[in-house]
Formats: structure tokens, sequence, C-alpha cells
């Protein structure tokens, strides 16, 4: 007789359970943002990892088990990646005018974002590994993953860590604008952008629609510039950093 | 649409052939998306044909990160291991960088004489 332990155990197996959980808690966050008022600690990715990471943990299930349904979302990253040329080639006449500030901004903002937080981890005592999975934490996902691989750093603790920067980066911006007396909305936009690539967009876009187009153009940018940069960066200096 | 989808998986096998190749370390969709951009350029009607496509892949965006995002359970041990130094990054670093590009930016545009007018 099937006894429903058995059931569960048969279920548990299936990726399709998985896939369904992942898009269902998805859908759960996008009401539950729209509820509490587009608050960006409760953005519908918060939820749907929160109320993920519950129900694997509470059911004992391996992330690989997780990952083996989950992949199928996971594998449009790519794509979508490639899909980012789609927004970034509808700037192209702001980016014909304001290109070199834009991209002395874009440079000298990535660099930054590399080297302060090496400087930090080192100075903090953070391993190699933690360190090198969060030098690309600024750009988007998929880019920040890939970077992460390449360098030694471990790609799935990488998105998790860009998410936590968006939070932050989110939170910390209007406070940050008024205190060193940065006005324009596009520079607003574009360091938001550049910082905290798509939950920095989403906070940009709230200022005002100018804000969220510079800031979506400086995620692609940002993204496309620390891919190159990073690599050359970070393990030199790291090798200087740590003994 | 299923061309599109194609197009996409094509350009980024590109990129990963060529990111592999020459031992770059940079993510073969990385390069897909400059080549999709060259294209856009290239042809007037690509863009066209492939942004229904796009936008159904980026409205979304952050749905696609979240099996990654849950991958962090894993990593449990070494956030509480070095919580200091990680949450140090995730707040100064990101700030230093926010203020940082910005007032870059700020300054440029003033040298050079360049700044956004409303009608942009």
């Amino acid at each position: 007789m099937t006894t429903i332990v058995d059931l569960w155990h048969h279920l548990q197996a299936q990726p399709a359970l998985w896939l369904c959980l992942t898009l269902l808690s998805y859908q759960l966050g996008i009401v539950v943002y729209r509820k509490t008022g587009y608050l960006t600690v409760f953005s519908p990715f918060v939820i749907a990892v929160a109320i993920l990471m519950t129900v694997v943990i509470s059911t004992d299930t391996p992330y690989d088990t997780f990952f083996e349904g989950a992949k199928f979302v996971h594998f449009l990253l790519g794509p979508a990646t490639v899909a980012l040329a789609v927004p970034l080639f509808d700037q192209r006449r702001r980016l014909a005018k304001l290109w070199a500030p834009i991209f002395i901004g874009v440079f000298v903002g990535c660099a930054t974002g590399i080297v302060s937080t090496i400087l930090l981890g080192a100075l903090f005592g953070a391993s190699f590994e933690t360190i090198m999975s969060l030098a690309p934490k600024s750009v988007t996902t998929p880019i920040a993953m890939g970077i992460s691989e390449k360098m030694g750093g471990m790609p799935e603790f990488t998105a998790g860590i860009v998410v936590l920067t968006g939070i932050a980066g989110a939170m910390i911006a209007l406070p940050l604008y008024k205190l060193f007396r940065i006005k324009k909305d596009y520079i607003q936009g574009f360091a938001l952008g550049v910082s905290a690539h798509g939950m920095g967009t989403s906070r940009a876009f709230q200022i005002s629609d100018k804000a969220g187009a510079f800031a979506g153009l400086a995620m692609g940018l940002a993204g496309l510039v620390t891919a190159f940069i990073a690599p050359m960066i970070a393990p030199p200096l790291i090798s200087l950093l740590l003994p | 649409m299923l061309l599109s989808i194609a197009l996409f998986l094509l350009l980024q096998l590109v990129g990963e052939a060529i990111s592999y190749a020459l031992g770059l370390p940079v993510p073969g969709p990385v390069f897909g998306m400059l080549f999709l951009l060259i294209g856009f350029f290239v042809s007037d009607t690509l863009i066209e044909k492939v942004r229904m496509t796009a936008s159904v892949l980026l409205a979304h965006l952050a749905l696609l990160f979240v099996p990654a995002g849950v991958g962090i359970i894993r990593h449990v041990d070494r956030i509480q291991a070095e919580w200091v130094a990680i949450a140090l990054i995730l707040v100064v670093g990101t700030g230093v960088t926010m203020v940082v590009t910005g007032l870059t930016v700020q300054w440029a545009a003033k040298l050079l004489g360049v700044d956004d007018d409303d009608n942009c």
C-alpha cells in the first residue's frame, strides 16, 4: 500500500514539483509586492527565495534535487542576457550625446566597485573565494555569475550576494544623493544602475522615467565593462593583498 | 518567437566559442549581447523582429535569478563565518561605488560642457 510518505518521496524527486513551486512562489511574490506598495524588501524575488528556502529546508530536500526542476528557469538567463541588447539599443540617441561622461563614469564606477570589495574584504578577513564571489556584485546576475565562476568564486553564492547588493543599493541611494548633492535625475539613475544593477534600475524608475532609462543603460554597460575589467583587476590585486 | 530564441542561443554559443577559444574570462552571453547590438546597427529591421521575444525574457528577469538565489542556503556557514566583511562590502562598498560613479559623471559632464537637457 502506498503511504503518504512514499507519495511525497516520489513527488519530491519530480523536477516538475520544484519548477511549479518556483513559478508559484514568484507569482505570490508579485502579489505581495503589489499589496505592500512596492517595497524593495518585499520584491517578488525576495519573497520567492524566502518561500522556496523555507520549503527546501523544512522538507530536507537537497539543493541539487530542487535545482533539477528550477534549472529550466535558470537556463533562460543566457538568452535573457543576450536580449539586454534591445533596451541598450533603444538608448543609443542619449548615449550618442552623453557618451563621454557616461564612458568615464562607467569605467571609474566599475573599477571602484571591484577595488572597494577587495580592499574591504582583505581588511576584514574575508577568504579568497568570498572576495572573488563578491567582486562582481554590482552587475546583473547572469554576468556576475559568469565573472565569479571565471575568477574562482562561487556563482550561486554570487547570485545571492547580487540580490543583497541590489537591496542595499536601493535603500541607501536617496540619502547618499542628498548628502553628496547629486541632483540630476539622469546621474542618479546612472549611478544606481552601475552600483545596484536591475534592482537599482527599478528604484531609479521611481525617481523618474529618465532616471530609469539611464539606470537600465548603466546596468548593461556596467555588466559589459565589469566582465572585461574584473578579471584584469581582481586577481593581481588580491594576490598582492592576501598572503 | 522560435527564430528569435534560436538567434539568442546561437549568439550565446558563438560568444561561448570565442570566449573558450581565446581563453577570455568573459561569459558567452555577454559576447552574445554585443553581437546582437552590432546586428541592430547593421540591419534596420532586426530589432523589431526580436523585440517581442526580448521583452518576454526581460519582463520577469528577476524570476530567472530565483533558482540561483535559493542556492545561497549552501553558503550559510560562509556567511556566518565572514558576515562582518560581507555586510561591510554590501553596504559601504555599494555606497562608495554609487557616490563615486555619480560624482564622476557629474564632474565629467560639467568639464566637457555636455549636459542633459529636458528634451532628451
